[in-house]
């Protein structure tokens, strides 16, 4: 064992001036880049959402004007999708982790992940300039004709910057994928890597076959709002829906960008504390690869009622039962992981926990939305709100929590108080719940979604999803604030707090620039939790 | 430490230590091979996206082409096909001397190199032109598409269509070949420099499969939106 | 107090029933494969607890039958919603032959109805009870979404398409109608209510109203447009004579067939080239911009009621046409 004297120079301190973060190309830095501006998107799309959900709470469209209301939702959306939920965790806890959990020092190439954060930025840039002058509101999926000729709103500046934004993605999942396949350490094989490696591969694989196409579909947009191009035009002849086949042949799969890195996240976690490996290895890391694949046969379930083919939507809707199936397989293999496990009930666990309640409800209501008959009904209710909440916040969100709450003692070498964090994790679980379980009540009942002002029976259950909106905020708010105290007054975590395996726990918390004293050669599996433990026995 | 990774001092480290580091050699790779692997890697990867980004216009494409064949045959004839086919030429012309550029750096020919590369960047600029004269032409008979778009004929609105998608498809092409050609004076300036070695040239050719890229967008958009009916015209 | 919060939509057509026992079914599915999961974590949670973190789980890698058994069960079932929600699908987009047809155009931000008879209204849709009704609309600016949550029926509306929704009213009374596709401001307020009437008061209703029929609209329109000086009705015309036509397949230029319905109506009259009928010149100016959505809706129904021609097409004209005119001329 090497007892060498871990060097005191890490990361953080390495260099202090504002240009060596600016200017860096070390990953672990580039990841707290893109934490900073993800949190500030992730305030920003929450207070569009505390706007939305007091308007929700009277009938009447009394606290905001319309056009604000619609402005506050896309926002809402646009800050959430692309700037939260999309680099959430590939960008932060991907950069962080990857290059550790696989031994390199660095990602492929350092420069272009410093450039995809830089593209964000400018990207995220555009979208704010466009809210900060006059908003948007087309609804973030942008549908034509509406954003091509009726919007009167800032479509063009918002869509540049998801334009943009898009490239970033792009670039980091190009990163990664090279970095899989040819920065592994020594010894570190396809099957002994972590189950977060792979989901973050089969997340570059979507990334890199998806988001150009909406890069260029936003292009198109562009070019018929601006310069009178016609391609989607109806009044030339164009087709409206070939801008939603389009739309959803990236967004559906980048659906799958949002949720396989935190399925990534909860493998890791949940073997760690249940201190055993993550049960069927090879079908976990496979189901993701599925999920990949068949992410992009499904786009067109997003329109059954868009006047396509009954028989296409026939076909549409077996594959959309069809990409349930791996969704079920990690979750039962998850289940049977805890099975005989030694659980430490420690706080990214609680998340955990979460996750898969809130997981299980928002996978569960995707079957109602993939069977025909009943999505003709559900169609743009409250019900595929409160279903693509369940999967984006209870499960994407939750997810990024439990890994930000597992490696945070990594990232910055401190302890966050285990009752405040286990408190939030219960506080942002019961406030998520009542807030959009009511909402599958209110979509069944027919309430459309994008509603300034609706219906009166429609009132107590929007009055509930309003409370709980408020008791998640405080959730979200109460973590910020401990994770933020913990920098400043947390004890030291030292280089492995959970006893986890993982290269990334081998080396110093924080780690060293270069990653690792020396390259680590790895000698088996990913979760060799026994092993470990009876040695030092 | 835990015993599943073991940590042993790195061979490779000692060995590349005793080398003298490749100037190239970027820190966090162990070889010069693995960093060359990675780029290609990377280059290939990103073709793969640009084929996507090319495929949701040509989706486009292929819809209406379908819904609206007489449009496409009435649109296709509307473009100069002599200009186009000169392109093609020098086109094709380019990424011939983008071959010999890469081999010349292969096998370490400096001069040849920048020779070459500086003839491809010539013939990358005359393709540019002679689309900047294809272009004016469109402007001067109204067939912009946008307010000002004029065509005579039933179908004027659908090939309105087309040539929004030809405009498109052509001028994202165009793009590409602009980006392209300052790629290739940054690569023929570092040729110039003497920055390339037959151990190390894969800026070169990196550089390369993206111009042949370009070439090959070119090789499918001729024909589809040049060629759409020609037959038709000759018979 | 929670007496107060709906929980459950009204049922109102005769799919609706159908609809919610598929609801019902795919909710105890999921419930119960939910419970199990949360049960089986629950008890794994409590049960393993490990409160110093010193432990170690058993290295238990996984298990082959159990994972052929947790992806086919989920697999099977889900076929079986998958085939039982496509039954009921089919059903709400086929409808029945014979229909109550009703025309309807949305834009922003209000949807009009066209009774045949000549009724029409805006945000309100009165419809007879036990009837299966068919509304075929349109829309004339951006994207909208008719949709009856009581009748468990929507469909989008876009524009230069026809869309259509059918059902079979079941329950008199009023219910909501609701744009469920963004549209924009007062993309809320595109709301609206259908009333479902007894026959009988829906008769009363109907003939309440007056105005011309759709059809006689249409015959109006294809006099000023000029329609009639090339489509004859005895075919020896410039155009193809028009009766008898619609719900046939029509022989193309191209030599594809095309069947005659709405849309392909609607397309000859805005983009006459198109689909060229077979043995025709292409000698027939778009329509666009001068015809309307509603005006090429009646044109529709004026062809519909066009006999077929030759056999008795000049008696038949005789009888509608002066009719029409006379009406037309007193306004």
């Amino acid at each position: 064992m090497t007892t060498t004297i871990l060097p005191r120079v890490n990361y953080l301190n390495v260099r202090h001036s504002v240009g060596s973060w600016l200017f860096t190309k070390d990953h672990k830095r580039i990841a707290l880049l893109y934490l900073g501006v993800v949190t500030v998107a992730f305030f920003l799309g929450g207070i569009f959402a505390a706007g939305v959900r007091i308007e929700l709470t009277t009938p009447e469209g009394d606290f905001v004007s319309a056009d604000t209301y619609n402005r506050l939702f896309t926002m809402h959306g646009i800050a959430m999708v692309f700037f939260v939920l999309i680099p959430a965790v590939p960008a932060i806890l991907g950069n962080f982790v990857l290059p550790l959990a696989i031994g390199a020092k660095d990602v492929a190439f350092p420069k272009i992940n410093l450039l995809s954060w830089y593209v964000f930025v400018i990207g995220f840039l555009f979208t704010l300039a466009a809210m900060m002058f006059g908003g948007v509101d087309t609804g973030w999926t942008f549908y034509t004709p509406y954003s091509t000729s009726a919007s009167n709103s800032n479509v063009m500046l918002t869509g540049i910057g998801v334009f943009i934004t898009g490239f970033s993605s792009i670039l980091t999942g190009l990163n990664f994928m090279v970095t899989i396949h040819r920065m592994r350490a020594p010894g570190m094989t396809w099957f002994r890597m972590p189950l977060f490696v792979w989901a973050l591969y089969a997340t570059s694989l979507v990334q890199i076959l998806a988001t150009p196409v909406i890069a260029i579909t936003v292009g198109m947009l562009a070019l018929e709002r601006a310069l009178g191009f016609g391609i989607f035009d109806p009044r030339l002849g164009g087709d409206p829906v070939l801008f939603q086949h389009l739309f959803w042949f990236y967004s559906h799969p980048a659906v799958y960008i949002m949720i396989l890195p935190p399925m990534g996240v909860i493998s890791e976690v949940i073997a760690c504390f249940s201190r055993k490996p993550v049960f069927g290895y090879s079908f976990v890391a496979f189901s993701s690869l599925a999920i990949a694949v068949f992410g992009f046969l499904v786009w067109a379930h997003h329109l059954f009622v868009a006047g396509i083919s009954p028989y296409s939507a026939m076909v549409f809707s077996f594959l959309s039962f069809a990409v349930a199936v791996p969704s079920a397989v990690k979750t039962f293999n998850w289940t049977a992981t805890l099975y005989k496990g030694a659980i430490w009930w420690q706080a990214p666990m609680i998340w955990v926990f979460g996750f898969l309640g809130l997981f299980l409800v928002g996978g569960l209501t995707g079957l109602f939305l993939a069977s025909l008959g009943l999505d003709v009904h559900l169609h743009d209710t409250y019900f595929v709100v409160a279903h693509f909440h369940y999967i984006m916040v209870g499960g994407a969100i939750m997810g990024y929590f439990a890994g930000l709450h597992y490696w945070w003692p990594k990232i910055t070498g401190k302890m966050y108080s285990n009752s405040a964090a286990t408190l939030a994790a219960l506080l942002v679980f019961v406030g998520f719940n009542l807030t959009f379980f009511p909402q599958f009540i209110l979509g069944y009942l027919g309430m459309p979604r994008r509603y300034h002002v609706y219906a009166d029976e429609f009132q107590v259950l929007n009055v509930m999803s309003s409370a709980g909106a408020s008791l998640l905020g405080i959730g979200y708010a109460l973590i910020g604030s401990y994770l933020v105290y913990s920098i400043f007054r947390g004890k030291a975590a030292g280089a492995n707090p959970w006893r986890a395996t993982g290269l990334e726990w081998q080396t110093e918390s924080p780690p060293i620039p270069e990653n690792f004293v020396e390259t680590p050669i790895v000698t088996e599996g990913a979760y060799e939790y026994v092993k470990r433990e009876t040695k030092v026995a | 430490m835990p015993n599943g990774v073991a940590v042993h001092a790195d061979p490779h480290g000692v060995a590349d230590h005793a080398h003298a580091h490749h100037p190239a050699l970027q820190h966090h790779f162990q070889t010069l091979e693995q960093q060359h692997e990675a780029s290609t890697l990377g280059m290939w990867i990103f073709l793969v996206t640009e084929v996507m980004f090319f495929g949701g216009l040509l989706m486009a494409y292929l819809l209406y082409r379908v819904w609206y064949p007489t449009a496409w045959s009435e649109g296709s004839l509307e473009l100069d096909i002599y200009l186009g086919g000169f392109n093609t030429v020098v086109l094709i012309g380019s990424s011939l001397t983008m071959a010999f550029g890469v081999r010349a750096a292969q096998t370490g020919e400096q001069k040849a190199t920048v020779r070459w590369l500086l003839l491809t960047i010539a013939l990358g600029l005359t393709f540019l032109v002679v689309k900047g004269f294809e272009y004016h032409h469109k402007y001067e008979l109204n067939h912009i598409p946008g307010p000002n778009f004029h065509f005579e004929g039933p179908f004027a609105s659908q090939v309105e269509i087309f040539l929004s998608l030809y405009f498109g498809l052509t001028g994202l092409h165009a793009l590409h070949m602009i980006i392209g050609c300052v790629m290739m004076g940054v690569i023929t300036w570092m040729a110039h420099k003497g920055r390339f070695s037959p151990e190390w040239y894969t800026p070169v050719e990196l550089a390369g499969l993206y111009w042949h890229f370009v070439d090959i967008v070119w090789i499918f958009l001729f024909p589809l939106l040049y060629l759409v009916d020609r037959a038709h015209q000759l018979s | 107090m929670l007496s107060g919060i709906p929980l459950f939509p009204e049922q109102a057509s005769t799919i609706a029933p159908q609809v919610d026992n598929l609801y019902f079914f795919i909710t105890a599915v999921t419930a119960f494969f939910a419970l199990l999961v949360v049960v089986f974590v629950t008890v794994f949670a409590i049960k393993y607890r490990d409160r110093t973190g010193e432990k170690v789980g058993e290295p238990i890698h996984g298990s082959i039958p159990l994972e052929i058994g947790w992806s086919i069960i989920p697999f099977l079932i889900s076929m079986v919603i998958f085939a039982w929600a496509t039954v009921v699908f089919f059903q709400i987009v086929r409808a029945p032959d014979q229909t109550l047809e009703i025309y309807s155009t949305g834009k922003r931000w209000m949807w009009r109805f066209q009774h045949i008879d000549g009724q029409s209204e805006i945000n309100e849709l009165h419809v007879p009870l036990g009837r299966p009704v068919k509304v075929t609309f349109t829309s004339e600016d951006v994207l909208h979404s008719l949709y009856f949550p009581a009748f468990r029926v929507k469909a989008d509306a876009i524009p230069g398409r026809y869309s259509s929704v059918w059902f079979t009213p079941t329950k008199t009374g009023e219910f909501h109608l609701f744009c469920a596709e963004y549209c924009g401001t007062q993309h809320s307020g595109m709301i609206g209510k259908v009333v479902v009437m007894e026959p009988n008061d829906y008769q009363a209703w109907l003939s309440g109203g007056g105005g011309l029929t759709m059809a006689a609209r249409g015959e109006q329109l294809f006099q000023q447009l000029g329609c009639v000086s090339c489509h004859l009705p005895d075919g020896a015309g410039r155009g193809p004579s028009l009766g008898g036509k619609f719900g046939e397949q029509q022989l193309l230029g191209n030599g594809s067939t095309v069947t005659v319905d709405d849309a392909y109506v609607r397309e000859s009259i805005l983009t006459p080239q198109m689909k060229l009928a077979a043995g025709y010149q292409p000698l027939m100016p778009t329509f666009q911009g001068l015809v309307n959505e509603e005006g090429v809706m009646s044109l529709i129904e004026y062809i519909k009621s066009l006999p077929p021609s030759g056999q008795t097409a000049a008696a038949a004209q005789a009888g509608a046409a002066p009719a029409a005119i006379e009406q037309g001329g007193s306004k």
